[in-house]
């Protein structure tokens, strides 16, 4: 019976062939966990007499969320991390050096790999052909000690993305598209697969942002077959050994199957408060925004920083606007400053962060006042999101942020590219 | 097990930000104290008003959003006794079943704000005194009644040493 690359990857780490529906335990290649889910990790570890990694190598802590930090209570938790990577020989990614999912884009999954971590995010891996799932600290606590998790194969819903994109739309409004289409749980336990040409054309910073979303559908992951643009982007990180073809079954059982026109969409806006609130940008034009951020690990990559400064060159942002640019990981912000890409941002009025979360948590920097909006180019605008319930986020792709920024409301960036 | 006490009403996509909003992310080491702004951003009187044993209701997608297990922590912290709602996001419902805190999947139009209910979580049933109906609640999958019943994930492997499932 064919397999869905869900199917596939849980197969080859339990042993033998599963399929959707069944449940099994088995092996995890990476575990993850950031400052804000490590420390109730560890400490149920500590509760259990478990205080250890089973691949400490592979076992990852991110300072990343409250970074650098804000407050005493997150500086201790962070140095309670530190210590147990300390005592465990588990890695400390630490503040600076970036947001979880990019870092583990960039360092630890590979094709056929099963992450796991404690961020809902986690299946931002899927690009690069992991089965990458997000879970709570005690699963994540568990796997790390255990070197196995508990998994429920995942019916797969595959997207086939055909066609290409006009100029000025990009993999962000595929996915804000797909999430308004099906809704915010209209994937909920299941993988969704992506494939197409607009796909297969896309790097692996467009396909990591499909891949982040995919859990804003409900998704347990979202999962790209690897190929030659996963093969050149490992050899860039310097992991080419770490390549291996993973690809679906032609003849897989898909629950379900949507087809996207990739030359059909426009830029694509979600309206406060949730993700699946999508709205074209004629729709959206002309909204008032008092804070653009241009940032996380949805769309903080140096292709993003690139695309918005084609549109800021030269141009000044609209005084009643502050811009926000927080690049995803320190090596992304390195490639951004030794091209040009940051000085061009700051010469049109940009502030720029250290590489991490950013804003979008709402922990730190960036809060919104009473009243303000936002438009960020982050994966979630839920009430209370950015630090104030009393704030409204727009969620949209770099191009519209650029767009916004010049133009001090919702703007069509394809206006400004002509 | 029985569990009685009144019923607070939330409505759809109720996400993990209105549950444990991200300004607080400083108490996520001090549970009891991050507990008294449970639901804040869905109702910020909600820790003041409701009284230990108490249900939250909520509608479809309940729970959605980041895999913070301190949002099913704080629910069950501040002496909630189960989560029933139409559907639960697919993190928060795992999150759940590790700590220990029981989410029914059950039809919740038919529970109103205020309604006292009686729970049979063998039975699966929801009694609204209220108005005299009886609701039942989708059963477990077999793996997470085995977590469930051992007081969540960490006693499980406490237990057994292992995933015993």
């Amino acid at each position: 019976m064919g397999m869905t690359l869900a199917e596939k990857i849980i197969s080859s780490r339990f042993g033998e062939e599963v399929h959707a529906g069944q449940f099994v335990v088995c092996k995890v290649d990476v575990c993850l966990a950031q400052d804000g889910t490590a420390p109730l990790a560890v400490r149920e570890l500590q509760g259990l007499g478990l205080e250890r990694a089973q691949d400490p190598a592979r076992t990852v802590f991110f300072l990343d969320h409250a970074a650098p930090s804000p407050r005493r209570e997150l500086s201790n938790d962070h140095m309670f991390i530190r210590e147990f990577g300390r005592k465990t020989g588990s890695v400390v990614s630490e503040v600076g050096e970036g947001v979880c999912h990019q870092r583990i884009a960039e360092d630890y999954a590979a094709p056929g790999d099963i992450v796991i971590g404690a961020d809902s995010h986690t299946c931002t891996a899927g690009a690069l052909g992991s089965f990458a799932t997000g879970m709570g600290s005690t699963d994540v606590a568990i796997g790390i000690a255990l070197g196995r998790t508990w998994l429920r194969v995942p019916e797969t819903y595959h997207i086939v993305v055909k066609g290409a994109f006009q100029p000025g739309v990009e993999a962000k409004d595929v996915i804000l598209h797909l999430i308004g289409m099906i809704g915010a749980d209209g994937a909920t336990y299941k993988a969704l697969e992506f494939s197409g040409e607009a796909v297969v054309a896309m790097d692996m910073s467009d396909r990591l942002t499909l891949a982040n979303m995919a859990v804003e559908a409900g998704a347990k992951a979202g999962i790209i077959a690897s190929d030659e643009k996963t093969r050149a982007y490992l050899e860039a990180q310097g992991r080419g050994h770490q390549y291996k073809p993973v690809v679906p079954d032609p003849d897989a059982v898909y629950e379900r199957v949507i087809e996207i026109d990739a030359s059909s969409l426009v830029p694509t806006v979600s309206f406060p408060h949730t993700v699946d609130n999508t709205r074209t940008i004629d729709q959206a034009k002309g909204i008032k925004i008092h804070q653009v951020v241009l940032g996380t690990c949805t769309n903080g990559r140096h292709l993003d920083l690139q695309r918005a400064a084609a549109i800021l060159k030269g141009r000044r942002i609209n005084p009643s606007v502050r811009l926000l640019v927080v690049p995803a990981s320190r090596k992304i912000m390195l490639d951004a400053l030794r091209d040009g890409t940051i000085e061009t941002l700051v010469e049109a009025g940009a502030s720029i962060g250290t590489p991490g979360c950013g804003p979008c948590v709402g922990v730190h920097m960036g809060a919104l006042g009473d009243g303000e909006t936002c438009l960020a180019t982050q994966n979630r605008n839920f009430k209370g999101r950015m630090g104030n319930p009393n704030g409204e986020i727009y969620l949209a792709s770099p191009q519209v942020a650029a767009a916004t920024a010049l133009a001090g409301e919702i703007a069509d960036p394809r206006e400004v590219l002509q | 097990m029985i569990l009685k006490g009144k019923a607070w009403t939330f409505g759809d996509d109720i996400s993990t930000d209105h549950i444990a909003p991200g300004r607080y992310f400083h108490l996520r080491s001090n549970l009891p104290e991050l507990a008294k702004h449970v639901l804040e951003d869905a109702d910020p009187e909600f820790a003041g008003k409701m009284t230990p044993g108490d249900f939250v209701v909520g509608g479809n997608n309940f729970g959605l959003g980041s895999s913070r297990e301190h949002a099913p922590r704080i629910i069950r912290v501040a002496g909630v006794s189960a989560v029933l709602a139409k559907s639960f996001a697919r993190i928060f419902f795992r999150n759940a079943i590790n700590v220990g805190l029981p989410v029914l999947i059950c039809d919740t139009d038919r529970i109103s704000a205020g309604d006292r209910l009686r729970v049979d979580l063998s039975r699966g049933t929801i009694e609204n005194q209220a108005t005299g109906e009886t609701i039942r609640f989708e059963p477990l999958p077999d793996v997470m009644v085995t977590i469930l019943n051992d007081g969540g994930l960490a006693e499980h492997i406490r237990k057994h040493g292992d995933f015993r499932l």
